[in-house]
């Protein structure tokens, strides 16, 4: 394995599963936006890797700075606040990872995403994943899980969503599904397809590619 | 002042007059101004530094006047953050200042006596037009960047409105894009104060033999106020006494933050101009980038290419995040390569002359991440 190879190796492995899954689905030297980009290691693997043009907004200012120190174009800024002012079509891809369920509107932030981005991926922790029923179930008490590590009164996820709500919100607003894709608790991914019963249950996350 | 001051000095305007805001045209003015670092072969390593209010070209050297270091010595140097071992600096003392650069206390050739207040009234557009024929001269076509705080930082945009092509990065700090109500209602006091004091002789100061000290320190004490944070003035001085157990009831400087503000005060006439204090706290006041683009600041960016790194800082309620926030949403509405961060400090407004690591470490990236996209060497040692 020569230097480069190795970098790239580590790198690879360096991000998270479902940023991994997200990267794979953007074309090389794309324009892309990453909502809720947090220290920009998917921003920074795709600059790398993909050569993409890349940006960023971010809520924390430790998130920001280290995006900035790190030669990435980011802003301290808030989803709900910040993507209205984007013009319309400026991205290929508008990235939310993990941050929809956060949001005080998602389905603005959505058609905001669809509006400035050619295409939008989302990812997203799934409330039908068994083990989230089963908690609530048979305990009766608010689910946590190292997706949601939070209690229910400190949780910054104000709307969570299943796989079928997200589904179904994006039949609603008119958005197509290129492709999806969901996440068990060992990170193996499966495509949803038709599946979508089976997916919402053995799923603890999801990764949706939408086009309008 | 009487001894020459250090750096360089250019006349220009000969061939073509600088055409002012005001429609005047300066035909032959001095621009003073002084560069650390290397111009290297290709020109493209020059890092533009626009001075604010009351600001010099003597960025990093002591200065000549007060013998105090460099108002951006922390930031400009070897190793630093504008890395002078890696990128060209210049800094032009700016258009109406009191430093070599042509302003009120200059001799008007046409008279041969100052200008006072017949030298016409200048905008921020008139002194980057100015900075743009010493670059010329400099034979440097584009800059690296362009940065500076506050007023320094509104001649960044102009910058990257005038001339877009010209600006590979540009890093405002600390600025607006226009001046406020609030803004101007405090630069009103102190020219006020300046044209208040009987020395001041309507402007003509310097025929009398005068200088209007008292007036140009009160301009500056009321100033003072609004570079720091009331967090910062309370912990420092809180109702702390001066060399004294108990106020004296009358009305000398009891307190430590007026014996504070008062040495502001009295220092600061020794290295500044009343005059110029008035032409240059009226260019900012009259500084509306979105005027002369239909209301719209976004289009003062249109299409340009220039990455753009917005910085504010916490406790600054003279150009306050939201101000600087304003041209960041300018900038997204255009898709331009911008960056923005909020650097939480209590040092109010004057955070950015003072030791900031986190700011200095979010400037560095972002110059770093620019001059690899520039195609300019890493920094030694990396």
């Amino acid at each position: 394995m020569n230097a480069a190879d190795r970098e790239r190796h580590s790198a690879e492995r360096a991000i998270r599963v479902d940023l991994q899954l997200i990267a794979d689905m953007i074309e090389p030297s794309s324009r892309v936006l990453d909502v809720g980009c947090g220290d920009g290691a998917l921003l920074e693997y795709l600059t790398t890797f993909k050569h993409v043009d890349g940006r960023g907004i971010e809520l924390s200012t430790t998130g920001v700075n280290a995006c900035i120190s790190r030669g990435l174009s980011v802003i301290q800024g808030d989803a709900d606040a910040d993507l209205k002012n984007y013009p319309d079509a400026a991205f290929d891809y508008v990235i939310l990872s993990h941050t929809l369920q956060a949001m005080v509107a998602p389905h603005e932030v959505l058609g905001h995403m669809m509006r400035i981005g050619r295409r939008a991926i989302v990812s997203f922790p799934n409330f039908a994943f068994w083990r989230v029923r089963l908690d609530f179930l048979l305990g009766g008490r608010m689910p946590e899980s190292d997706l949601m590590p939070y209690h229910w009164y400190d949780t910054p996820n104000i709307h969570l969503c299943s796989i079928k709500d997200f589904v179904a919100l994006c039949g609603k607003m008119g958005f197509r599904v290129e492709r999806s894709l969901s996440l068990d608790s060992t990170g193996r991914a499966r495509r949803i397809g038709a599946g979508i019963f089976t997916a919402n249950l053995l799923g603890e996350q999801a990764v949706f590619l939408l086009t309008k | 002042m009487s001894q020459p001051l250090p750096g360089y000095r250019v006349r220009l305007g000969h061939e073509t007059p600088l055409r002012l805001d005001c429609g005047v045209e300066l035909s032959d003015f001095t621009v003073a101004y002084q560069t650390y670092g290397r111009l290297n072969a290709a020109r493209s390593n020059a890092i533009l530094i626009c001075h604010a209010l009351t600001g010099d070209q003597y960025v990093a050297e002591p200065h000549p006047v007060t013998g105090k270091e460099g108002w951006w010595h922390m930031m400009v140097g070897p190793g630093k953050v504008l890395d002078t071992d890696r990128y060209f600096v210049v800094c032009p003392n700016i258009l109406g200042g009191c430093m070599g650069t042509i302003g009120p206390k200059e001799i008007n050739p046409a008279t041969g006596k100052p200008w006072g207040l017949t030298f016409p009234v200048i905008s921020i557009a008139d002194m980057v037009r100015a900075q743009a024929m010493l670059m010329d001269h400099l034979g440097i076509d584009n800059l690296f960047a362009v940065t500076g705080g506050s007023i320094g930082g509104m001649q960044v945009l102009e910058w990257a409105a005038l001339y877009p092509a010209r600006v590979f990065a540009a890093v405002p700090i600390a600025t607006a894009a226009h001046h406020t109500a609030q803004n101007i209602a405090f630069h009103e006091v102190g020219r006020q104060a300046i044209m208040a004091d009987p020395d001041w002789h309507g402007g003509d100061y310097q025929a009398h033999g005068a200088r209007p000290h008292r007036g140009l320190a009160v301009a500056r004490m009321a100033a003072h106020i609004t570079y720091l944070s009331e967090k910062a003035l309370q912990e420092k001085f809180g109702r702390k006494l001066q060399n004294r157990a108990a106020v004296s009831w009358g009305f000398d400087a009891d307190f430590q933050v007026e014996s504070y503000l008062r040495h502001q005060g009295s220092t600061f006439v020794d290295r500044f101009d009343a005059n110029s204090y008035l032409y240059i706290t009226r260019a900012a006041d009259y500084f509306d980038l979105a005027e002369r683009y239909g209301g719209v600041l976004a289009h003062a960016f249109r299409g340009t290419a220039t990455r753009f790194c917005l910085m504010s800082f916490t406790s600054d309620w003279l150009y306050p995040t939201e101000e600087n926030r304003k041209i960041m949403h300018a900038l997204n509405a255009v898709a331009a390569n911008v960056s923005f961060a909020e650097i939480v400090s209590d040092n109010g407004h004057d955070s950015f002359l003072l030791d900031e690591p986190e700011f200095h470490r979010v400037f560095e990236g972002f110059l770093d991440g620019a001059a690899e996209h520039r195609g300019l060497p890493r920094k030694s040692g990396q």
